[in-house]
């Protein structure tokens, strides 16, 4: 099968725990981190991922509002969007 | 393998969804329902709802999905049909509204937004079936929730048939008349065109073409708040400077557009149409295209100088878009709708923006007058005449325009009329006092213009 890519952001106000706790859902729902970038802009803690998903049956639903739950706890606002919703803005 | 999207542009993305309102305004499907026609009534509804629900039954579900997998915003998710007065002619009932609540009730059904299609093209003249739609509109209006109506009486190659433009002018006050509980709201679901577009995804106008496939999907992207914020970020820029700007912003909301509708259609096994990028305000703050107009460099939309920026604007989305995406069409370009836009209110609150000036920005822009309020006693035949204006804008610049006029019930200028969601609130504006019922009694047709001999 194709893997799916994933676009995942992180942003808000920089604590400890907010990579631990976003990452151990994405282990829970068996994610793979291809890539991580992090940066403070504009005061802001910034974490962009590039994931992947192997699976068929992946819920996305259930996956995007589990991060969002964790990210609402840590203070921080997480959206995961499919990989093309950049890749087609952005590139040719 | 390495993120290959810059973290600035995927940011930048971030924010115009987040905090400029980018947005697929809507995902429209249509759908052909030329197999339904029947002389009976009640065998023609059940073709109609029966193929509707069989077409659009996952559209909604597909849609969230996409919606999901992207991140974007889907706003509404919406149905157009073949002109229902080509489907109903053979139909022997003189009232057509029972095929309005058949719309209707099929648009509940599938949880779509709204359903346009309750239409007629008579820009040379109107057979038997086109006459009974016309004369049923304030009814069908009235007695539905979803159902958006609109009529063509003229194109470039046929001219004007100004009997129709008498007419809408009575269907138009008698419509208001019969929603004045809610201030006159079917005229919002009611369109009057020249040169209609076959694949409009857009409300109140849209329709599916009589030479449209079987069932296709129309995308409208919209996002005057992002090319808003756009052109404020520049500093002290040229007008050149300013259109570069807005292609290049109007070029990715585009592509994101297209994106979306592709996904939709192959999910549901449908062709895809066209994108729309129509840059369509909403009453948020700052998603307004007043507000651009302002930001180059203009005090208060509607002063001297706005038709010239609107020009500027709306072709620069037109080449953004055109270089986006093979797939452009309806109607693309500026939307000015008074009532949805929040810049546009306020200016015609305080004394800056006019009917007349309003009619001058419809000659370069992709609509015409839009969502506007006029005293509830205007007469028809002055409804009829801002029309023929309009048509006639349409018809000699080769082009889309449109009236969509509430004459608000009861309510005078200075007035306010409030439709909620997306279609706001319409100041009542005033209309020239003097009359244009002799021209507009005179009937008839204006022919095309030497525009139309291109052959």
């Amino acid at each position: 099968m194709v893997p799916s890519r994933f676009i995942i952001t992180v942003i808000g106000i920089d604590k400890v725990g907010i990579v631990a706790g976003v990452t151990r859902v994405m282990a829970d729902f068996n994610v793979n981190i291809v890539d991580i970038s992090q940066t403070i802009m504009e005061n802001l803690f910034t974490m962009i991922m590039l994931a992947e998903v192997k699976k068929d049956n992946f819920d996305l639903v259930a996956f995007q509002k589990s991060m969002s739950e964790t990210g609402r706890e840590l203070g921080v606002e997480v959206k995961v969007q499919h990989e093309d919703t950049f890749r087609f803005m952005h590139r040719i | 393998m390495p993120v290959l999207i810059h973290p600035e542009e995927i940011l930048e993305t971030i924010q115009m969804v987040s905090n400029e309102n980018l947005d697929i305004r809507t995902v429209t499907m249509g759908i052909s329902l030329r197999d339904c026609s029947n002389p009976d009534m009640d065998v023609l509804n059940e073709n109609i709802y029966n193929k509707i629900t069989t077409y659009a039954r996952e559209l909604v579900k597909t849609t969230n999905q996409v919606q999901n997998l992207y991140g974007i915003p889907i706003i509404n998710k919406r149905i157009s049909v073949t002109p229902i007065a080509v489907v109903a002619e053979s139909c022997k009932a003189s009232d057509l509204s029972p095929v309005a609540e058949t719309l209707d009730r099929a648009a509940e059904d599938v949880g779509v937004d709204f359903i346009g299609g309750f239409s007629a093209l008579v820009q040379k003249g109107m057979t038997a079936g086109d006459l009974k739609l016309i004369k049923s509109i304030p009814e069908a209006l009235s007695s539905t929730k979803k159902v958006c109506s609109s009529i063509n009486v003229a194109t470039t190659k046929a001219g004007i048939n100004m009997d129709a433009v008498s007419l809408m002018g009575n269907i138009i006050t008698e419509t208001a008349q019969m929603t004045a509980d809610q201030g006159g709201i079917g005229c919002a679901k009611l369109v009057v065109f020249a040169n209609a577009p076959d694949d409009n995804p857009f409300m109140a106008g849209a329709f599916h073409g009589i030479g449209e496939p079987e069932c296709t999907i129309n995308v409208g992207v919209s996002g005057p708040g992002v090319v808003n914020s756009a052109v404020r970020s520049l500093e002290d820029p040229t007008l050149g400077d300013i259109s570069e700007c807005i292609k290049k912003t109007s070029f990715k909301i585009t592509r994101m557009g297209e994106v979306i509708g592709r996904q939709v259609a192959k999910r549901l096994g449908a062709n895809f149409g066209v994108l729309d990028l129509s840059l369509a305000p909403t009453p948020a703050i700052g998603d307004s295209v007043a507000a651009i107009l302002e930001a180059m460099g203009l005090e208060s939309c509607g002063t001297h100088g706005t038709t010239a920026a609107l020009a500027l604007l709306n072709d620069a989305v037109k080449k953004g878009g055109a270089m986006a995406s093979s797939s452009v069409g309806g109607l693309s370009g500026a939307f000015i709708p008074v009532s949805e836009d929040a810049g546009m209110i306020r200016a015609v609150r305080r004394g800056s923006l006019s009917l007349d000036k309003l009619e001058a920005m419809t000659s370069v822009c992709s609509v015409g007058l839009d969502m506007i309020a006029v005293p509830g006693d205007t007469p028809t035949s002055t409804i009829s005449a801002i029309i023929a204006d309009e048509m006639a804008i349409g018809m000699v610049n080769k082009k889309t325009t449109a009236v969509r006029i509430i004459p608000a019930p009861g309510k005078t200028v200075g007035d306010s009329v409030e439709f909620g969601g997306l279609l706001g609130t319409a100041p009542v504006m005033p209309v020239n006092g003097y009359s244009s019922e002799k021209f507009i009694a005179r009937g008839g047709r204006i022919p095309a213009p030497i525009q139309a001999l291109t052959n």
